[in-house]
């Protein structure tokens, strides 16, 4: 069977020349009139498969999303409006955003840092270094709290010394801050770093040659190059960072007004079982993985595009 | 800086390394290393008899039990499933696709909270799914399983998808050929082919759901010896003040997600390896 073969419904329906050979990731369609051919399965075990993978999705998946916007709204806009406008849920809601406006540049600065040693130079190393990048994401996020509270607590290392100087970190905004840099730490270098690897560094050292300083170059050259990765990142890291609980219910100390994050404002609500503000709460996250999702979507083809061009570029014509 | 210089690096033209690296390290060292060596400094104040006794009380051990049990069986069925999704979504075409391929990624985007409170008023006896099931979901540890098959599914689609994709078409043409049924030619053929990718989806998605805390404990009901999971246990430590019975059970668990990292990480590159000889 060649591709070409199958009737292919979309590209036709596009006016576009049909391509030689279909990429393997926009497969033809199958049309159910049409004769098997033997690299396909009958319609029934397609339309089993398929039933199956959207029942086990729905299920897991678009039931629990619906759920909390239906929950949210089950008690009338009244009730909506006025949880979302609490003074508590405001208050969590602006130390949410500080929390995320403070880790998410960090870690930004910090993925661009260390994928820029990684990719453009050969040092021994590199593999351990790579390693302990994608450490945190292995680590429960209540370790993740709890390293900081036997750092930062008040019977940990620091913790004295803190008192005497009537610093506070834990059960406090920096603490909760740390917390958050730590679960978003890997995302950005993560992303960045197949990007940087497959462009090379001849760009750079064009740039260089005719006379480029190191600020240049990198403003006119790396980050045009790396742009879409880089936004790719901070969309994965600020939806992570918005969400965090574990880590940031070890470190927060739960006091209301102060120290409440919108996923520990979400808990506390549903545990006094005022469901209606717990669930208004958490439709705003919900939506804002909806637009992460988008988001995601979009940028993601840029990514790809990106890679591929770099790949293709590095071989020899 | 020098000595880094002389000694690590090749000579290049382009500027910054000693600035990006040295930046890099501090921020690894400060944010992850030195506090995660907390951990394991704290440790080791307790003596070996004091380690056991915090780490294999009946209590902790009916957690080890719960959380290892419950994310082993998410992560079987999501390596089933999340095979299904994946191949569905490369190889067939179906109304929504697209957005239905985009909202496999929700587990991620969804705050763990959000998908917590969600999945136990599904599942509570008078939830939407709940009130037709003859026994209890929520506040049992069936609603952790639940709870750690919606956290783990898109692991498995995300790392079997790309590969699916690249399958040779060739090599099915030539199963066919040889009188091989669509059965066989999977079971023969295209199984091989995605098999790494699968083993190293289900594990990201069992090493997560070890780790997992805020999806379960709505759900879970946190009854102690019956559904009480391992992250939880370390809190409820840490409440009362038990910062090195806390620390000690974190460890356990910390060895035991560093090597499954490991595993991962040589899982992964022997999946490479077989993509890069196909």
């Amino acid at each position: 069977m060649t591709a070409a073969a199958v009737t292919n419904v979309r590209a036709e329906r596009r006016a576009a020349p049909k391509p030689a050979r279909i990429p393997s990731g926009d497969r033809p369609a199958y049309s159910t009139g049409e004769r098997r051919t033997a690299t396909e399965e009958p319609a029934w075990v397609r339309w089993l498969l398929i039933a199956l993978a959207l029942g086990f999705m729905t299920l897991f998946l678009f039931v629990p999303l619906a759920t909390v916007f239906v929950e949210a709204l089950k008690k009338g806009w009244g009730v909506y409006l006025a949880a979302i406008t609490d003074d508590d849920a405001l208050s969590a809601i602006k130390l949410t955003l500080i929390a995320t406006l403070i880790s998410v540049p960090l870690n930004v600065v910090f993925g661009v840092a260390a994928a820029w040693a990684i990719t453009k130079f050969d040092f021994r190393g590199k593999n351990l270094l790579l390693t302990l990048i994608d450490l945190p994401f292995s680590v429960s996020p209540v370790i993740a709290g709890l390293i900081y509270v036997l750092v930062f607590g008040l019977q940990g290392w620091f913790g004295e010394w803190l008192r005497d100087h009537d610093l506070k970190v834990i059960f406090a905004v920096p603490g909760i801050v740390l917390a958050t840099i730590f679960v978003t730490f890997p995302f950005v270098a993560r992303e960045l770093i197949p990007l940087m690897q497959a462009q090379g560094i001849e760009q750079e050292e064009a740039a260089r040659v005719l006379g480029a300083n190191g600020w240049q170059m990198f403003r006119r050259v790396t980050l045009p190059n790396i742009q879409w990765a880089l936004l790719y990142g901070v969309i994965l890291c600020n939806a992570r960072a918005m969400g965090e609980f574990g880590a940031v219910s070890v470190v927060s100390g739960h006091i209301r007004g102060q120290t409440n994050t919108m996923p520990l404002h979400i808990e506390i609500a549903y545990n006094e079982y005022q469901f209606a503000a717990a669930f208004a709460v958490a439709s705003l996250l919900a939506g804002l993985a909806l637009v992460t999702l988008g988001a995601k979507y979009i940028v993601e083809q840029r990514v790809h595009r990106d890679k591929r061009e770099a790949l293709t570029q590095g071989e020899p014509s | 800086m020098i000595f880094t210089r002389t000694l690590l690096r090749r000579h290049s033209v382009l500027p910054g390394f000693d600035l990006a690296l040295g930046f890099a390290l501090l921020y690894l060292s400060l944010i992850v290393l030195v506090p995660l060596s907390a951990a394991f400094l704290k440790t080791a104040t307790l003596s070996w008899g004091q380690f056991l006794e915090a780490t294999t009380t009946p209590r902790v051990l009916a957690s080890y039990r719960l959380t290892f049990g419950a994310s082993l069986l998410a992560a079987m069925l999501n390596a089933v499933f999340g095979l299904i999704v994946a191949w569905v979504l490369v190889r067939y075409d179906f109304p929504f696709k697209r957005l239905v391929d985009a909202l496999v990624d929700l587990p991620f985007a969804l705050p763990t909270a959000v998908a917590g409170i969600a999945l136990t008023a599904i599942w509570a006896q008078n939830g939407w799914l709940g009130q037709w099931l003859p026994f209890k979901v929520s506040f049992t540890p069936l609603g952790v399983w639940v709870a750690l098959v919606f956290i783990g599914l898109p692991f498995v689609v995300r790392t079997v998808q790309p590969v699916l994709e690249d399958v040779n078409q060739e090599l099915e043409e030539a199963a066919a050929t040889l009188g091989a049924s669509r059965w066989q030619a999977f079971w023969h053929v295209i199984l091989p082919v995605v098999s790494p990718a699968l083993l190293t989806g289900f594990a990201l998605a069992f090493a997560r759901a070890l780790g997992e805390y805020g999806s379960v404990i709505f759900i879970a009901g946190n009854m102690p010896m019956i559904s009480e999971i391992t992250p939880l246990i370390i809190i409820s430590k840490l409440e009362q003040y038990d910062y090195a019975g806390a620390t000690a059970v974190a460890v356990v668990m910390l060895v035991v997600s560093f090597a499954l990292l490991l595993m991962i990480n040589s899982l992964q590159a022997w999946a490479r390896k077989r993509q890069g000889m196909l």
